[in-house]
């Protein structure tokens, strides 16, 4: 690594940013899910699969979570429909 | 009663065993009866890392098996009086470490010693699973790497799940110990620093082990890596006993020093 390297990496974010931010998305995302009850998974496929009768959406439409306050829990579902 | 550690990270080859030997060989010396167990069957390595690889007789499932004594299966340090070693089996037989007899071990050892550790194999299955149990405190060695910290990440979800003190709903300790640092890259930005990775793991750090030649010189002989008080590598895993005793100390070798940073920096 030479100086010249140097600023040339300054360009572009460094490496160790990208995989930091990267890491952050995967473990977040990661650790929801095994707070979830183990049959959220397969409870979110079939939801899909009803929804896909009627309507064509892919799975990054359909969004799925289960809220834990006090006294009950909440499921929420969140679908976007194409136009 | 004996404090019972597991070295684990889910990814391979992070340095598990080396540390496992370093800080079990740290512990005694400091006076601590401890013993280490390799939990990695099939994969037996402990013994050369600590260069007992000679005097191997009977293994942790020859003593599950009551095949032999445990007395007759701990192998005691040439270097330090008050460390033992019990040694993998070498069996592909996955199955010989039972919860049961892992227990009826870990009970025997307890009367005896002050500090268990447990090298746990790779992975986050039946064998990671069962070095991590019967753990009071986690050591999860994580290298500055996107997989490493991943895998780390899920361990530790198993280790708050799946551990016996988890299932009794009790905390278990968990400690970061970043291994083969190199503050170098660090500071160009191309390696997750100490700060990226305890964000990202949220978990308070027992130390940091440089990437250091010492560690290969070291395992070549067989004589853990803390006995080598001159490499950095030596003198990290010695801070880290410190501290895993309670003492509150400075983290070293974390940043390059300003003369190395600009020899690198002008390509000397
Ligand atoms: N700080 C370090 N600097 C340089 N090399 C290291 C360092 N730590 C470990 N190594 C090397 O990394 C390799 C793997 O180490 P080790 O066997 O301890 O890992 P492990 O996690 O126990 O592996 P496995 O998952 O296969 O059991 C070895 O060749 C070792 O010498
Ligand atoms: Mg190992």
């Amino acid at each position: 690594m030479s100086i010249f390297n140097y600023f040339l990496n300054k360009r572009q974010p460094a490496s160790a940013s990208v995989a930091k931010e990267r890491l952050q998305i995967l473990v977040a995302h990661e650790r929801s899910r095994r707070s979830q009850p183990d049959y959220m998974e397969k409870m979110q496929l079939e939801i899909l699969e009803v929804i896909r009768k009627y309507v064509e959406v892919d799975q990054e439409q359909v969004n799925i979570r289960l809220d834990n306050s006090d006294d009950c829990s909440i499921l929420e579902l969140n679908v976007t429909l194409p136009d | 009663m004996a404090k019972i550690i597991v070295v684990t990270s889910g990814k391979g080859g992070v340095g598990k065993t080396t540390s496992s030997a370093s800080i079990g060989t740290g512990l005694a010396s400091r006076g601590f009866k401890t013993v280490i167990i390799d939990f990695d069957v099939g994969l037996r390595n402990l013994d050369l890392i600590m260069g007992c690889e000679r005097r191997v007789v009977y293994d942790f499932v020859n003593v599950i098996n009551t095949e032999a004594s445990l007395n007759q299966a701990l192998i005691r340090d040439k270097r330090i009086p008050t460390l033992s070693i019990l040694p993998a089996s070498q069996t592909r037989d996955k199955e010989a470490l039972t919860r049961e007899g892992v227990q009826n071990v870990l009970d025997q050892l307890s009367k005896t010693f002050d500090y268990i550790v447990c090298d746990s194999p790779a992975g986050i299955e039946r064998g990671a699973q069962m070095a991590l149990y019967f753990a009071d405190i986690a050591i999860v060695v994580t290298n500055p790497e996107v997989s490493s910290v991943r895998d780390s990440d899920r361990i530790l979800g198993i280790l708050q799940s799946k551990s016996r003190r988890a299932e009794k709903g009790e905390i278990i300790e968990e400690h970061l110990l970043l291994t083969r640092y190199n503050p170098q890259r660090v500071a160009i930005g191309e390696m997750l620093s100490v700060e990226d990775v305890k964000d990202i793991l949220a978990i308070p750090l027992l130390g940091v082990i440089p990437e250091s030649e010492a560690v290969l010189k070291a395992s070549n002989q067989g004589t853990p890596v803390i006995h080598d008080q001159e490499s950095t590598s030596g003198m990290a895993y010695d801070d880290a006993v410190r501290r895993l005793l309670g003492e509150d100390i400075p983290h070293r070798f974390v940043d390059i020093t300003r003369k190395n940073f600009f020899k690198r920096l002008i390509g000397a």
